[in-house]
């Protein structure tokens, strides 16, 4: 089992590098056309601070000289492809001589945290529900309840968490209405700390979670429809063995392989939906770096957040379809 | 035979076989296009029945809750603005009169183009195959990996406002994957069916196999992948509009929220400022999601219920 065939993997590799080749080449391009100049944008900012700034062209040429506009177009293209691989984004126009690197680091454990939270208790809880939306033995009310609540499915999470902040954060004030932790604890291991990112993610977690568990829940209800007719579920029930145990270990056992693949295919829309929920949030992480990034049209930003979401997408899906023959044993890859 | 009544269950039953002899009279699907059907309706009464002018900042006053309501200044609704108003004095029914079409339009024109250029894209991939099939193939599959809302981002912060269509083309360019894949995979596993063997067999052009025998099978698959694409272009238009970008200049739904969040709404307690958006929006969705069970239901009788 599990030996991944050469093929298999050189066309997974290539599709992988064409992914991160083309969408770093898309973000380089666009601004590039556009008639807007980020040196310009900047030293109107600083104008505004400043009343006045002398020597503006100087500021300008020297700005322009930093961020390599005055080299041909094919030289600054190289440069900006040897750096996107060091992950180096040159420095953000809006709080200055900060590298967009660090910025981004500082943001991307948040989302990282908040989406493998996220999925992983969507992922289990859809998968349960589904296969309980099947099996002979669960309680009327699931059957009725679960299709119910599949309507949601349909929203993006971006609603549910205004509906969610709305109705916990600003009428019962349960919890805090934005932020990831609160301003008066330290970052730092202690408890407190624990405490209050666990209490600030709640919600946002709880957002993403109500609108997307139907998805799972909808496609095990189908797999698990397909195994209920497997001759070896009705040899473990004449056997004897307990409903709960042919559950568990006969049928979502063999059910829940292809959701993985399905997740696959989701994670793209998961991320792009959790960029807007960390927006509404202000949570401290990759949204709301893009979107103060925007409202500061600070475009080295842009451009890191941009290229950074992209590459951790494209890296999910890689890695989940490398990981599915060791999770599958039945599954033969064409060319294997 | 006797003619006894038929007991409740008997006739239910037969109202439910009725019911079924014509597939696309489903429930689902009804109420699906009833909603969906409610917004455009919407949109063309208020046009004709109300003041768009009130869309305009400053046109109301601000803050007026619902009619039935009170804000945190006691000040009630009225029947002028029976919707309430927003911070910067806007009528919140003029705002979905105009907004909620707008929004739907983008999504079945984004729709549209992406489902051309999938159909075209896939059946060329499937029938010529070779190079051309490769090409495709891995171009889908690459596009397919990008999140939409992170390039466009990148293209609107650049570009500044942008007209609807324009979006709605934006949008398009990040639809056509899935539409491909779906339909090569059809053409692939059609091209060695019967039937298109006998067509070609009897000498028909290539142009008549995809159009005239191909492609009335793919009906029920493209209508599904068209719905599924509508949603998801609206969600990434409601999502630019959200962060701020997308068309500066009408009014649409996202960007209603996009200000109401920005001014503190959530805090203030002007629930219908954000809420009748977000309502408008999740009707939209749900009405999409029943049109797109009950297109299942047509196309996978395994699917309906007794």
């Amino acid at each position: 089992m599990g030996r991944i065939p050469r093929a298999y993997l050189m066309n997974r590799i290539v599709t992988l590098l064409l992914t991160i080749w083309i969408a770093a080449t898309l973000i380089w391009i666009i601004p590039r056309l556009s008639p807007v100049d980020p040196a310009d944008i900047m030293l109107g900012r600083m104008a505004a601070g400043a009343g006045a700034v002398e020597n503006a062209d100087q500021i300008l040429e020297q700005l322009k000289e930093n961020f390599g506009l005055n080299d041909p177009l094919v030289v600054q293209y190289v440069k900006y492809i040897t750096n996107v691989i060091t992950f180096d984004f040159g420095l953000s126009t809006a709080s200055f001589p900060t590298p967009v690197a660090s910025l981004v680091a500082k943001a991307l454990p948040w989302t990282i945290g908040l989406m493998l939270l996220s999925i992983t208790i969507t992922f289990f809880i859809g998968n349960i529900l589904g296969a309980l939306m099947v099996w002979e033995k669960s309680p009327k009310l699931v059957k009725v309840a679960i299709p119910a609540a599949m309507v949601f499915t349909s929203i993006p999470p971006i609603l549910s968490g205004l509906l969610l902040m709305w109705i916990f954060a600003a009428k019962l004030r349960w919890f805090p209405l934005t932020g990831s932790y609160g301003l008066t604890v330290e970052p730092g291991w202690s408890w407190s700390f624990v405490q209050s990112v666990i209490h600030h993610g709640f919600l946002p977690a709880l957002a993403i979670v109500i609108v997307t568990f139907g998805f799972w829940a909808l496609g095990m209800r189908g797999l698990m429809i397909t195994v209920q007719g497997e001759d070896y579920v009705t040899l473990a029930k004449a056997k004897g063995l307990r409903p709960r145990y042919i559950l568990y270990k006969y049928m979502i056992r063999n059910a829940i392989l292809p959701q993985i693949t399905a997740f696959a295919l989701k994670i793209g829309l998961l991320v792009a939906g959790q960029v807007l929920v960390e927006r509404i949030f202000a949570y401290n992480g990759m949204g709301k770096l893009l979107y103060d990034a925007i409202l500061d049209q600070d475009f080295p930003v842009i451009q890191g957040v941009s290229y950074v979401i992209i590459l951790m997408t494209a890296l999910a899906v890689f890695l989940v379809d490398l990981l599915y023959p060791f999770i599958d044993p039945r599954i033969q890859h064409e060319g294997g | 035979m006797t003619d006894a009544p038929l007991t409740r269950a008997e006739r239910r039953q037969q109202r439910r076989m009725r019911r079924f002899d014509n597939p696309w009279i489903n429930p689902k699907l009804i109420w699906g296009i009833g909603l969906l059907l409610g917004i455009v309706i919407l949109g063309l009464l208020g046009r004709m029945l109300w003041n768009l002018d009130l869309v305009f900042t400053g046109s109301t006053p601000l803050k007026l809750p619902p009619v039935g309501f009170e804000n945190l200044r006691r000040q009630e609704g009225v029947w002028d603005y029976p919707l309430g108003t927003d911070g910067s004095g806007r009528d919140l029914l003029a705002l979905i009169v105009i907004g909620a079409p707008n929004s739907l339009f983008v999504g079945l024109l984004a729709s549209l183009i992406g489902m051309s250029l999938g159909i075209f894209l896939g059946f060329s991939a499937g029938f010529i195959g070779g190079r051309t099939d490769d090409f495709i193939r891995v171009i889908s599959d690459v596009m397919i990996t990008i999140p939409p809302l992170l390039i466009l981002v990148v293209f609107q912060a650049a570009y500044g406002d942008v007209s609807l269509t324009m979006m709605a083309l934006l949008i398009a360019a990040f639809v056509w994957q899935s539409p491909t894949r779906l339909i090569r995979a059809q053409v692939l596993s059609m091209k060695q069916s019967g039937y298109v063997q006998m067509a070609r067999l009897s000498g028909a052009s290539t142009m008549h196999i995809m159009f005239r025998e191909m492609l009335p099978n793919l009906v029920p698959y493209l209508f599904g992948s068209f719905i599924a694409n509508v949603t998801t272009s609206i969600v990434t238009a409601v999502g630019l509009e959200v962060l701020g970008l997308g068309p500066q200049r009408i009014p649409t739904l996202g960007r209603t929220i996009y200000e109401a969040i920005n001014a503190g709404a959530l805090i203030q307690n002007l629930w219908w400022w954000w809420g009748i958006p977000t309502l408008m929006l999740a009707v939209m969705f749900i009405g999409l999601l029943l049109v797109n069970l009950g297109l299942d239901e047509v196309s996978n009788p395994r699917l309906r219920k007794l």
